[in-house]
């Protein structure tokens, strides 16, 4: 139990990350499956941030001259979150456009209604 | 250093290229330079094999001039080369066999489209196949979902769209755990590249330090990549996705694009967390338990289904059911048994599908497995190919399929507990796929008075469903020496 108040952005991270998933997973509206999306995205983005981070250093930007590597932050996590977020940028905008498009044919942003219109139709346009 | 060693990264780098050039050029021209570069891809790889059965070992190559624990590597060792070489073969026999659907079914302003989807694709399979980076792996899983999500909403349809919807939902659960798996790791052992991190974590296991984390990563990949490759439990877009899509898609979806997760897997199983520290696990057991579950389910949801893409579909679950199973038992021998049964299935299900076509076709086009009475007499080659392909899939003799059965029994007498019902199972599963593909079979070659009208379906159709049915075969005939690259190129893994 202490551990967890210990590893205070870790935790936080894991309950964002898993509302974002229970989101994306059971909510029936698009837009919302698309924002737990977001969420779960932003739960990774603050982990691997904070699992970077190094009490009393600085951003790793060398400004002063000062290039001993004890004096800065680990870039690494910093790079792996700005590809993550390019990642999922591009996995957002898809997702909206084919809500986009669902919305336009079928009236409403309910993915069961939406599944079970779309089985009842069949293969035509 | 060889020209050869560069084949591997050309691929990937020519597959992007390639990809970005089909969507600014006329169809044709899309078509055949998806063709070329599928064609080289399996120049190349066969070339990389070569030279790594000659040398004896695999081999690493560095990009971007950073040396090992800080740079981005790609490997190639026998299991890789030979997987790009399979692979990019199916896939281009897959795109050849169904061309005339794609021409018939996506919008003609659209084709070249298609076509830049299956070269993005083609790149994201090579590179999970051959990457070193963890991270990169990630990032081209992301890849591949969203161009296997493009090649499903092709059809302009609504149920595409829904189903490419439905499809992306699913993979983004997995590779959202998949990615949580990779950060675990990045924490406790801090790299990125699988050779590093294997040394750490063989450290970490002697240790004893860490074991709740080791087995949260092993759980967590396991689980993102069985989302994504339709495990049972997690299949439910599987069936929607074939439902919509055109055959190739279809094709390429089973026994592509489910098949390089199962193949990351393994090579996560073997190059990142290591042999010994996951046959200790009991997150195998869980795996080995939905490969049960997933062999019958698949196939009584195969059984039930009145449409033949989706009863093929259901099957593919099945056999997805079988890796897993076998990837379960927790000794090298399940793997090996495993890691056979990706290319036995590939190279079935591949065929299967796009034989379903030509019957189909023969019928104008009705997919339901009662009005497929007789069409093999007026489409002969594809209901040939269609009977080698269900052979295959049943386990008959001769045909790739059984020497992976056999596999999968011999390779369960190796673990104890689990003898029984793996057996007992493999058995129950293979009368059922008996049940349900030999029912098309009969079907199909059920005697009709009206023999006359016989449907060509091109030649294109006929070459490839003729040269994955001598694939096949070829398969089933030499499997021992397939085996035996297999057990060499994941002893390279090791």
């Amino acid at each position: 139990m202490i551990g967890l108040f210990n590893n205070l952005e870790a935790t936080t991270a894991i309950i964002v990350f898993g509302i974002g998933f229970t989101t994306l997973m059971l909510n029936r509206n698009m837009i919302k499956k698309i924002i737990g999306f977001d969420m779960m995205d932003c739960g990774m983005y603050l982990f691997l941030a904070s699992k970077g981070y190094i009490e009393g250093r600085l951003a790793p930007i060398v400004v002063n001259g000062i290039t001993d590597m004890d004096a800065y932050i680990n870039p690494i996590p910093a790079g792996l979150v700005l590809t993550g977020i390019v990642v999922s940028v591009s996995v957002s905008a898809v997702m909206l456009s084919l809500t986009i498009r669902l919305y336009r044919k079928y009236h409403t942003l309910d993915i069961d209604e939406i599944m079970m219109r779309a089985r009842e139709e069949g293969d035509d346009e | 250093m060889d020209f050869v060693q560069n084949l591997p990264f050309f691929g990937i780098v020519a597959a992007l290229f390639f990809g970005v050039l089909c969507s600014v050029v006329h169809r044709r021209a899309a078509e055949i330079l998806t063709y070329l570069l599928l064609g080289f891809e399996v120049v190349a790889s066969v070339l990389v094999l070569q030279f790594v059965i000659r040398t004896g070992s695999s081999f690493t190559y560095m990009m971007g001039h950073f040396p090992a624990p800080w740079g981005n590597e790609i490997r190639a060792g026998i299991f890789e080369c030979f997987t790009a070489f399979f692979f990019s073969a199916t896939m281009l026999l897959a795109l050849v066999g169904g061309r005339k659907h794609i021409y018939h079914e996506v919008e003609s302003t659209k084709v070249n489209l298609y076509y830049t989807m299956a070269c993005l694709l083609l790149s994201s399979i090579l590179a999970l196949i051959y990457t070193n980076d963890l991270f990169t792996a990630y990032v081209f899983v992301e890849i591949n979902t969203l161009s296997a999500a493009g090649l499903i909403m092709t059809k302009r349809s609504g149920k595409a769209i829904a189903a490419a919807t439905k499809y992306m939902v699913m993979s983004l659960l997995g590779s959202a755990l998949f990615l949580m798996g990779i950060c675990t790791t990045y924490d406790i052992t801090g790299h990125l590249l699988m050779s590093n991190i294997k040394e750490a974590m063989a450290a970490l296991h002697a240790s004893g330090q860490y074991a709740v984390p080791i087995s949260v990563i092993i759980g967590l990949m396991s689980i993102g990549l069985a989302i994504k490759s339709a495990l049972y439990p997690f299949h439910t877009w599987l069936p929607d996705a074939h439902g919509s899509a055109s055959v190739s898609t279809s094709a390429i979806l089973s026994a592509l694009v489910s098949e390089v997760y199962m193949f990351l897997l393994i090579k996560i199983f073997y190059r990142v967390i290591g042999w010994d520290v996951v046959q200790d696990n009991k997150i195998m057991n869980v795996l080995y338990l939905f490969g049960i579950i997933a062999m019958l389910m698949g196939s009584i949801h195969a059984l039930r289904e009145s449409d033949i893409k989706q009863m093929i579909a259901y099957s593919s679950i099945a056999q997805f059911g079988y890796i897993f199973m076998g990837i379960g038992l927790g000794t090298a021998f399940g793997m090996q048994a495993a890691a056979f049964h990706l290319f036995a299935h590939a190279s079935g299900k591949a065929l299967v599908f796009i034989a379903q076509a030509g019957l189909a076709d023969a019928n104008g086009g009705d997919r339901r497995i009662v009005a497929l009475k007789g069409t093999a007499h007026k489409n002969p080659i594809a209901g040939l190919t269609f009977t080698v392909g269900a052979f295959s899939m049943v386990g008959i003799p001769f045909f790739a399929g059984f020497i992976s059965k056999y596999n999968f029994a011999t390779a369960a007498l190796y673990s104890p507990n689990k003898i029984v019902i793996t057996l007992v199972t493999l058995a129950i599963s293979t009368v059922l796929n008996a049940i349900y593909f030999l029912r098309v079979v009969l079907r199909i070659y059920s005697p009709i008075e009206d023999k006359k009208p016989v449907i060509r379906s091109g030649f294109a159709f006929g070459l490839a469903v003729t040269v994955m049915a001598i694939g096949n075969i070829a398969l089933g005939v030499f499997g021992s020496n397939v085996m035996e690259y297999i057990i060499s190129g994941l002893k390279m893994f090791g």
